[in-house]
């Protein structure tokens, strides 16, 4: 069966999620990741928007983060204040999943500017609630398409923390959790060096060379000598997924006017 | 405090708006108060200070139009499609006018109204670490905690003259009832001088609706109620009409460029008398997608 490259991408960052894991989840690809695992293998994962949605369970994906949708099937819905309070802060977050414009080699994330914050060449959304997800979450996954654009040698800014400038960097800033211990792409999966905090390219996706992911990288990516090769999606992982997607078409109406 | 509760909402944004005010119109992608949004924009108020964690479309409309001189907010895009253009073209080639702006992040603006809700002078969070956002906002400052020595971020209180929001239901006394994804539409009227709230339907007792424990917002905290059935298109209104995705995709073309902007904002906003004009000028282009037929014949 064949799949393309974001399905690689939402399918392998599904399978880290575990039953019982609390995750608070990021619009767009988190998000299809995270309920693609609640939707095979881990029924029991508990996701949290931060629109104050605590276990939430889509039948569709969110378009925006506080769709109805998400409000619909919660345990709890939450004022926006109490979520980042006592559910983010407070502590109960095992895993936050977030999206990103860029990433550096340390893992910072810019969802702010491209050039000069007063005079930028691109504005950005902002941070949203990237920068207390990144820095109270007990750990942090990434996910994004991994492009020269993407993946750059120097951030213009940094939104949200990763590793900061690596080594004990993150852990003097203050931040609490590991930060951010794997980023999953469209090429691979990147896990930070122990000791240096230097993302390290551990897994290829099938198919894919290791050139190709040095291509696609702004700085000079260093590669696992244990360098292993991620399983294929297998046929009910695909088939979950495009059920997913396909009724989230229909549901938001698509271009074929109305649900 | 208000003794005229209940208004249009020409008279609501003529009386309770003035040039030059801080202005809040929040509602956290559910209840979006977008009627109000374009009825500001009617009545051509200019200089406001713009406040809202997430600037998208109605926020778009009021920057393109020349009514904002200031922004505060954490997240400023059109969720699930991209940027809004009118915000990035103030922002990155000062059009129609330059947009200064203040940002912080979600924790930090729910925290900020929370304070100012609380009668507090700041807001204080663990927040920003490694961020460069303090480089940028001498609003954002740290402070040794007494008890433990952490360092914590703090952020004056928001106090804006003016709070908007839309709501499901109000009774007759002008109790406000808010179900589904809440937000933080409590904290901005509690923490706003002045609020406008816009409903979907005035009830006669809102203790027939609201279960225990609901959040609902006592009459006399509220300046003015309007009754505006679909007020918060092309957002949602839990248990009302759901998220106009379609239209959210069409603004991404009708903003991109700024003549077709200023053209389509003159024909369906400037051009249209109250939001059921607005709704019957946009139906008749196909425009709207799930709000209740009644509201655009």
């Amino acid at each position: 069966m064949s799949y393309t490259p974001t399905e690689l991408m939402t399918i392998n960052a599904a399978r880290k999620l575990s039953d019982g894991q609390v995750c608070f989840v990021g619009i767009g690809l988190p998000s299809a990741a995270a309920n693609l695992a609640r939707l095979t293998h881990a029924p029991e994962v508990v996701l949290i928007y931060e629109s104050g949605t605590i276990g939430a369970r889509p039948d569709v994906l969110p378009l925006s983060i506080g769709d109805g949708e998400l409000a619909e099937f919660a345990d709890a819905v939450v004022s926006v204040p109490e979520i980042f309070r006592y559910w983010l802060q407070g502590g109960r977050v095992d895993v936050g999943f977030l999206g990103a414009a860029q990433i550096d080699r340390f893992a910072n994330i810019n969802t702010t500017v491209i050039g000069p914050y007063g005079s930028p060449k691109t504005r950005l959304p902002g941070a949203g609630g990237a920068p207390e997800i990144a820095s109270s979450a007990r750990e942090v996954w990434i996910t994004l398409r991994q492009t020269r654009r993407s993946f750059v040698d120097r951030l213009d800014f940094i939104t949200s923390a990763g590793f900061l400038d690596g080594g004990d960097a993150r852990k003097r800033s203050g931040a609490r959790g590991a930060g951010p211990t794997a980023v999953i792409t469209d090429l691979g999966v990147l896990t930070p060096d122990p000791i240096t905090r230097e993302l390290v390219l551990t897994a290829i996706h099938p198919g894919i060379e290791v050139e190709q992911v040095k291509a696609a990288t702004g700085w000079d990516l260093a590669v696992s000598p244990a360098l292993t090769v991620t399983v294929a999606p297998t046929e009910a992982e695909l088939a979950c997924l495009r059920d997913l997607h396909a009724r989230t078409l229909r549901a938001h109406g698509g271009e074929a006017g109305g649900d | 405090m208000a003794t005229q509760k209940f208004s249009t909402l020409q008279e609501a944004v003529q009386t309770l708006i003035h040039d030059g005010d801080s202005v809040a119109l929040e509602g956290f992608t559910h209840l979006i108060p977008s009627a109000a949004g374009h009825e500001i924009i009617r009545q051509k108020k200019r200089d406001l200070t713009l406040i809202r964690m997430t600037p998208d479309l109605v926020y778009d409309m009021i920057i393109g139009m020349g009514g904002a001189s200031r922004l505060v907010f954490s997240w400023g895009g059109n969720p699930g499609v991209g940027s809004i253009h009118r915000f990035r073209d103030a922002i990155e080639r000062a059009w129609p006018q330059p947009l200064a702006i203040e940002e912080h992040s979600h924790a930090d603006m729910a925290a900020r109204y929370q304070a100012g809700a609380s009668g507090l002078p700041f807001a204080v969070m663990r927040g920003y670490v490694g961020s460069d956002l303090p480089r940028h906002n001498p609003n954002i400052r740290f402070i040794e905690c007494p008890f433990t020595g952490e360092r914590l971020a703090c952020t004056p209180a928001l106090n804006p003259d003016v709070a908007v929001i839309h709501a499901q239901k109000a009774d007759r006394k002008g109790n406000v009832l808010i179900t589904g994804i809440v937000g933080v539409q409590k904290e901005v009227v509690l923490a706003a001088r002045r609020s406008i709230v816009t409903v979907e339907e005035i009830v006669d007792d809102i203790h027939d609706h609201a279960q225990m424990n609901s959040v609902v917002l006592p009459g006399w905290v509220v300046s003015a109620v309007c009754h505006v059935p679909g007020g918060a298109h092309p957002s949602y209104a839990h248990g009302y009409y759901k998220r106009d995705n379609a239209f959210y995709k069409a603004w991404d073309a009708i903003a991109r460029d700024r003549d077709t902007f200023l053209a389509w904002m003159e024909k369906h906003v400037m051009g249209t008398a109250d939001f059921a004009g607005f709704c019957r000028s946009v139906a008749a282009e196909g425009l709207i997608g799930t709000l209740p037929e009644e509201f655009c014949r």
